[in-house]
């Protein structure tokens, strides 16, 4: 049985604003997501097994306790699981372009901003609830973070966490013609970003040249006042780490909107 | 044309590869398609029948010319053009990552539609494409033809004024092809919505499009209707079966009948048949009526015809005489397979 209703409301579309562009996409992304939620917890991995080798062995090292030392190594964790989950973003839209329903999105009254804006956007919703369910765990080994600190941290993190995706998408752009180019990139940087920031590590007392190069690196700034806040105090660090986050962002999107400007 | 949906003018497109060698993809198109109608680019793989589908819905600019599409300029304002239309690419449209009613809900969202209203149409294309049992499901678990009717749906979602589809029915079986037609059809009659469309089923151009354009190479070669383009390119051909005995009388018959008909080629060709019988035939224009007259002729005479045959001519016929290549050995897909598509109608004797 063939059925052919088309209902008589025939609207001819119009470009629709900004915001209402961005809200359709962040919704789509989000999608996925929502529907199966559990894809959320195997990325909770990873960052958890951190915890539960790094935590003992920095303690046994340090002869703190092991609360202690989490109040110094969870927000590192929490910077690392932004930082491996945000750049792998990109990947999902690379095989979109290749699969073709980028060019169908590309071809929407939607604006190119938008689609980016949307995206990233959502980067916010896996990262934060990944940090809530890792402070929760640490919690319960003696983790006290402040509340209020942790929250701006959340902030700094979110930011900088769709820094990161802005950036991998427009990675992901930039490898539409050879997809290999994703991946090596991406895992050519993150591994030098996680160790020379001080994540996992103290660098202190480490070589000169690291410390000039962790310096450069903006994660080295999120994690210090992420260290900051959660004992309770908004100082220097925090300001220059939300300043870092931010110029991430601001590059990250420059760069973003640009790239999927030219994406087909 | 009063109010053309599409406009273009010399639109051309040339690729560069990284060595730099240069394919031109489009060269010089000009066209108009006028409002509420149906046309269909056919040409073979790499005609440059999606570059130019890709230029007017504004995904890649032109390397020269100008177009409007929907009034508006593809070049200046790609943002109207693409509120205008709906497109089905010729790749997949819906994501892996999504359900397919998610992702149509989505779609129409973006196309401007409320909630209310991209769900309702969610469930009518749903059900017009058949789409019910896969609505719940992730679309990289679905067959290639399944999420060929999802890309139709998504294309379908807006109900625009201009809709370009890049070879739709690609894919799908004869049931599923039958309800897209069906749908766009409709949508046609009851919205004049203007249709741009490539394929490669022949018979679906010249079942369904007022006008097809024949593109090879990048350049447009033939533009008309199907039936003025078979008659201009490629005639009918009637085969008449008499006996060994009466072949020369009929041949004679059928030659004059031929050109009478304004046929280039009047000549009977022959063939003879096991069973002591010729079979004779010649090419003619108007088949259906000269067929008549000519049995109507031969019983005048005195000659008995054994069997008739009037082979129509295809698309692919008027492919083949304009560029003596066939577009079906480019192109498997067809489902053209009317006998008349054979040229090996001479007889049973092989
Ligand atoms: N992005 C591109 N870069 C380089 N060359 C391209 C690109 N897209 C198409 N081409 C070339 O342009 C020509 C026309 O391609 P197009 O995709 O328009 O053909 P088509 O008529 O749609 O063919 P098909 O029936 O196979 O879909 C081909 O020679 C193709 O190789
Ligand atoms: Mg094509």
């Amino acid at each position: 049985m063939i059925n052919t209703t088309i209902s008589p409301t025939t609207r001819i579309s119009r470009p629709s604003g900004v915001l209402v562009d961005i809200w359709c996409v962040f919704l789509r992304e989000l999608r996925p997501m929502l529907r199966d939620p559990f894809q959320l917890l195997t990325s909770l991995v990873q960052p958890l097994i951190f915890m539960a080798i790094f935590g003992p062995l920095l303690a046994g090292v340090t002869g703190e306790s092991l609360g202690e030392t989490y109040q110094w190594f969870v927000p590192g964790v929490l910077v690392m699981s932004t930082l491996f989950s945000t750049t792998m973003t990109g990947s999902n839209l690379l095989y979109e372009i290749i699969m073709g329903s980028h060019e169908r999105m590309m071809v929407a009254p939607v604006s190119r901003a938008a689609l980016l804006l949307g995206r990233t956007l959502k980067e916010m919703v896996p990262l934060l609830s990944q940090a809530i369910v890792l402070c929760s765990i640490a919690a319960a080994f003696g983790f006290r973070p402040h509340l209020p600190g942790l929250l701006t941290g959340f902030a700094i993190l979110s930011v900088l966490g769709m820094g990161l995706g802005a950036l991998s998408y427009a990675l992901g752009i930039a490898s539409r013609h050879q997809d290999w180019l994703f991946w090596a990139v991406q895992q050519t940087l993150i591994f030098p970003l996680t160790l020379l920031s001080g994540l996992l590590l103290p660098l202190e007392g480490g070589p000169r040249w690291i410390e000039t190069v962790s310096q450069a690196n903006p994660l080295t700034y999120v994690v210090d006042a992420l260290r900051e806040l959660v004992n309770g105090s908004f100082g220097a660090d925090t300001l220059q780490g939300a300043v870092a986050a931010v110029v991430v962002l601001a590059l990250g999107l420059v760069v973003g909107i640009r790239a999927m400007r030219r994406s087909v | 044309m009063a109010n053309p949906v599409i406009s273009a003018q010399g639109l051309r497109k040339v690729f560069r590869s990284s060595r730099g060698k240069e394919v031109v993809a489009v060269d010089e198109l000009t066209m108009e398609v006028e409002e509420g109608t149906l046309t269909a680019f056919l040409g073979p793989n790499g005609a440059g029948k999606s570059t130019s589908l890709r230029m007017l819905i504004t995904l890649m600019p032109p390397t020269a010319g100008k177009a409007q599409v929907c009034g508006h300029s593809i070049t200046d304002n790609p943002g109207l053009v693409r509120s205008s239309i709906g497109y089905v690419g010729q790749k997949n449209g819906v994501s892996p990552y999504q359900r397919v009613r998610d992702e149509l809900h989505s779609q129409g969202l973006l196309y401007g539609l409320g909630r209310e209203e991209s769900r309702r149409r969610t469930d009518e294309l749903t059900d017009a494409l058949q789409l019910g049992e896969i609505a719940h499901r992730k679309a990289e678990t679905l067959s290639g033809g399944q999420k060929r009717r999802v890309d139709i749906a998504l294309g379908l979602m807006p109900r625009p004024k201009l809709l370009l589809l890049d070879e739709p029915s690609t894919g799908l079986d004869p049931q599923s092809r039958a309800n897209l037609w069906e749908h766009i059809l409709t949508m046609r009659n009851r919205y004049g919505t203007s249709l741009l469309l490539t394929t490669h089923y022949l018979d679906e151009a010249d079942q369904f499009a007022e006008r097809v354009m024949v593109v090879d190479r990048g350049r447009v070669i033939a533009d008309d209707t199907a039936s003025q383009l078979k008659d201009t390119f490629a005639g009918d051909r009637i085969s008449l079966t008499v006996t060994n005995e009466m072949a020369d009388k009929t041949s004679a018959t059928m030659r004059r009948a031929a050109a009478v008909s304004g046929s280039t080629e009047p000549e009977p060709r022959r063939t003879e048949l096991a069973s002591g019988c010729t079979r004779l035939s010649v090419a003619v224009n108007h088949g259906e009526y000269l067929l008549a007259r000519m049995i109507h002729d031969l019983h005048a005479e005195e000659v008995n015809v054994i069997a008739a045959n009037i082979d129509q001519p295809t698309l692919d016929h008027v492919f083949l005489n304009l560029t003596g290549r066939s577009l079906r050995e480019e192109s498997h897909l067809s489902l053209n397979t009317t006998p008349a598509a054979e040229p090996a109608s001479e007889g049973i004797s092989r």
